[in-house]
């Protein structure tokens, strides 16, 4: 609790920091109107974090009146089915939140309904200081077209300290280590693998850093621009890895949320998770500090990012005000603000390490060196349609365990999406 | 007077249905509209993808078990009720009162209700009541487990829509005339005998009646599904109307989708267009 209020006057005491400078360019006085940002971001941390964003820019333009448009649940879903509809009818939020990379790109970039940002970023010097892999998933055709206001990294091995403590084991940074310890996991009673794979898409996130550590990080972006097979036979050994894995988890896996199955973790009875590091959070949260974290088996110098960003819709209502906002997001003020309660990272480089968490200020150095992989589950590797399809085939070979047939599907996703032939 | 309502459902039931039809012919595989003819393609396709033939096959187990469980149920309590059972209209009440809530509220309920727990943290819901009368062996995965999957979901529609079975059953029974019980009773039947040959036979009209309204309840749920299981382990209690609501929003394939919506409307249609047909006919001759 006392962790979380500190956060929080930490995060007001950058602001009032960064209120002492004005952003540079438009004059505070002229903005007035309205501003309304849309997000999924309804709960705990996440409001708390949109919040202290939403307060910077009340007090640097408190003309503007700022309209909190959210939409709950679903991961998003139920948001981004409310976007589309307000989107196609021509009365689109003046800003709203997307997964950075092919969520953006494909749904609303391609298609014509954002206008870019690319001066923005190289006026502000974000150009700069973001690193190049990111840049690389916020373009298109040479233009970059959202802001990222914070990195999440999906690619974590966590694991229970004390189970491996008593166990004389070491967190698994291979496949082979992996099944050793799931082995030597399971011999004393212990949940080797936590997984809850109840909402159809964490199973897809488990899957996708098999695949990273088998085919690298080039074999893997691979996949998402052609250059990889999906017949391939690495494809074949991924899956034939994840089914082996499937076997080391907890058997109740499709009853739970990741989060409830996390109380295996929490609860000294399950010893491994693949997760996001939002899992860090629920952690704290949780009041549980005994858990360690590591990539995940295969997964080491590669980072899999997702990343919330905000752009800038063509038909927006006052497109001033929403380069305002975006300015806010992208400053390190703003982004060392939001992410301290996000429970995320800086996109930017700069943001001070000791503000953040042990964790944190681990992900912050791999950031400046990992190869960055764009997540497909989370919206930045590939179309959402192909994203859709990816999660079914998984989510049914949790079931079925059918390697050929799952293959096939995959294959065909991407035939499917136009990528593959 | 009528007009109004007639151009409305011209334009907004009738209107939209087509223009659906004609979306599923196109290759509006994106968010932006494209009208480019494709014929059949989006059909085809889906006939071939492996969660749509799973879909078809859940709709298809759903629709018999709900069926079979709602009349059955249904009718069992309606002849309880009719046989002056102590406190009629109290019980009648209870029976009723599911259909009072939403699917969504119901989904949210059977849930927890069937929430299998864990061998780690122990049973809860159904499982816990089964451990607690000594009856361990009975337990299941319920939703969790994909042999069971949709059977779960029919279980807790079974609960909402039984006593609405039972309405259309009772109203039937106490419009039988006493004097066909009488008649019968004096030609010496038994009280089974006089289910079978007479009050069965007398109520199948509201039969057809309550399977018409339920089937095509069944063919369409997804308010249901979406509360208490979604798509399910390896799509167990998958649905097509899920599956539409899930690749036409997130996936935006909008040709599929509505290729969905328009099977979903032939089989609804399948269902419900004889019995209209037919009952408007007794209607003109009477």
């Amino acid at each position: 609790m006392n962790g979380t209020i500190l956060r929080r006057a930490l995060a007001a005491g950058i602001l009032a920091a960064a209120l002492g400078v004005s952003w540079p360019g438009v004059s505070n006085a002229a903005l007035s109107g309205k501003l309304e940002i849309f997000s999924w971001w309804t709960a705990g941390g996440e409001a708390d974090a949109l919040k202290t964003l939403f307060d910077a820019y009340h007090k640097e333009y408190p003309a503007v009146q700022i309209v909190n448009a959210t939409v709950a649940g679903g991961a998003g879903t139920n948001a981004k089915a409310v976007l589309k509809t307000r989107m196609l009818g021509g009365d689109p939020p003046d800003s709203f939140q997307v997964h950075a990379g092919h969520e953006l790109i494909d749904t609303w970039v391609r298609t014509g309904f954002m206008a870019p940002l690319t001066s923005l970023f190289k006026s502000q010097g974000w150009v700069k200081v973001m690193p190049r892999g990111l840049l690389a998933i916020l373009s298109y055709r040479g233009d970059i077209w959202s802001v990222p206001v914070n990195i999440h990294r999906a690619n974590i091995l966590w694991y229970n300290r004390k189970i491996f403590a008593d166990a004389h084991l070491v967190p698994p940074a291979t496949f082979d280590a992996f099944f050793k310890d799931a082995d030597a996991l399971k011999a004393k009673g212990v949940v080797p693998l936590v997984l809850g794979d109840k909402e159809g898409w964490e199973a897809g996130h488990a899957f996708e850093t098999v695949l990273i550590g088998t085919l690298g990080a080039d074999g893997y972006r691979g996949l998402w621009t052609g250059k990889t097979a999906w017949a391939g036979p690495k494809v074949t050994a991924a899956l034939e890895t994840f089914k082996k894995m499937l076997a080391y988890a907890n058997t109740d896996h499709a009853a739970l949320t990741w989060d409830g199955a996390g109380e295996y973790l929490t609860g000294g009875l399950g010893a491994m998770m693949i997760m996001g590091d939002w899992a860090n959070g629920w952690f704290t949260s949780k009041n549980f500090a005994d858990y360690g974290w590591e990539p995940a088996p295969g997964n080491a110098d590669v980072y899999d990012a997702l990343s919330d960003s905000f752009g800038l819709p063509k038909r927006a209502r006052d497109k001033a005000n929403v380069v305002a906002w975006l300015r806010v997001l992208g400053s390190r003020e703003g982004q060392e603000a939001f992410n301290l309660l996000k429970g995320s990272i800086c996109a930017r480089t700069d943001c001070v390490p000791k503000l953040f968490s042990p964790y944190q200020q681990w992900t912050m150095k791999h950031w400046k060196t990992d190869a960055i992989v764009p997540s497909v589950i989370h919206g930045a590797a590939a179309s959402e349609g192909w994203a859709t399809e990816y999660k079914d085939a998984i989510a049914l070979f949790v079931t079925s365990r059918d390697t050929a047939a799952t293959q096939k599907s995959l294959q065909k996703a991407c035939v499917n999406a136009g990528v593959c032939q | 007077m009528v007009l109004p309502s007639v151009a409305a459902l011209a334009v907004f039931v009738y209107g939209f249905a087509g223009w659906t039809g004609y979306v599923s012919l196109t290759r509006w595989n994106d968010v932006l509209p494209d009208y480019t003819w494709a014929g059949l393609r989006a059909y085809a396709d889906l006939f071939e993808s492996f969660r749509f033939r799973i879909d078809l096959l859940n709709t298809a187990r759903f629709t018999v078990v709900f069926l079979a469980g709602c009349v059955g149920i249904g009718f069992a309590l309606a002849v309880l009720l009719d046989r002056g059972l102590k406190g009629e209209s109290f019980f009648r009440t209870i029976f009723l009162a599911p259909l009072a809530i939403s699917f969504i509220v119901t989904g949210v309920v059977w849930r927890w209700l069937l929430n299998p727990g864990s061998a780690q943290l122990g049973s809860v819901g159904i499982n816990l009541l089964l451990d607690r009368a000594h009856l361990g062996v009975l337990k299941t995965g319920w939703y969790t487990d994909p042999r069971i999957g949709i059977l779960a979901v029919a279980v807790a529609a079974i609960w909402q829509m039984s006593g609405y079975t039972m309405a259309l059953y009772l109203a039937g029974l106490r419009s039988i005339p006493d004097e066909l019980r009488e008649a019968a009773r004096v030609d010496g039947a038994g009280e089974w005998q006089m289910y079978r040959r007479v009050l069965i036979p007398i109520l199948q009209p509201v039969t057809l009646s309550a399977v018409i309204i339920l089937g095509h309840i069944s063919l369409k749920i997804f308010d249901l599904v979406v509360a208490m299981t979604g798509s399910g382990p390896g799509f167990s209690s998958d649905v097509p109307a899920y599956f539409m609501f899930d690749t036409t929003f997130r996936g935006n394939h909008f040709a599929q989708g509505a290729a969905i919506a328009e099977i979903l409307l032939v089989l609804v249609a399948l269902l419900t267009v004889p019995y209209l047909v037919a009952s408007t006919r007794t209607e003109v001759e009477r």
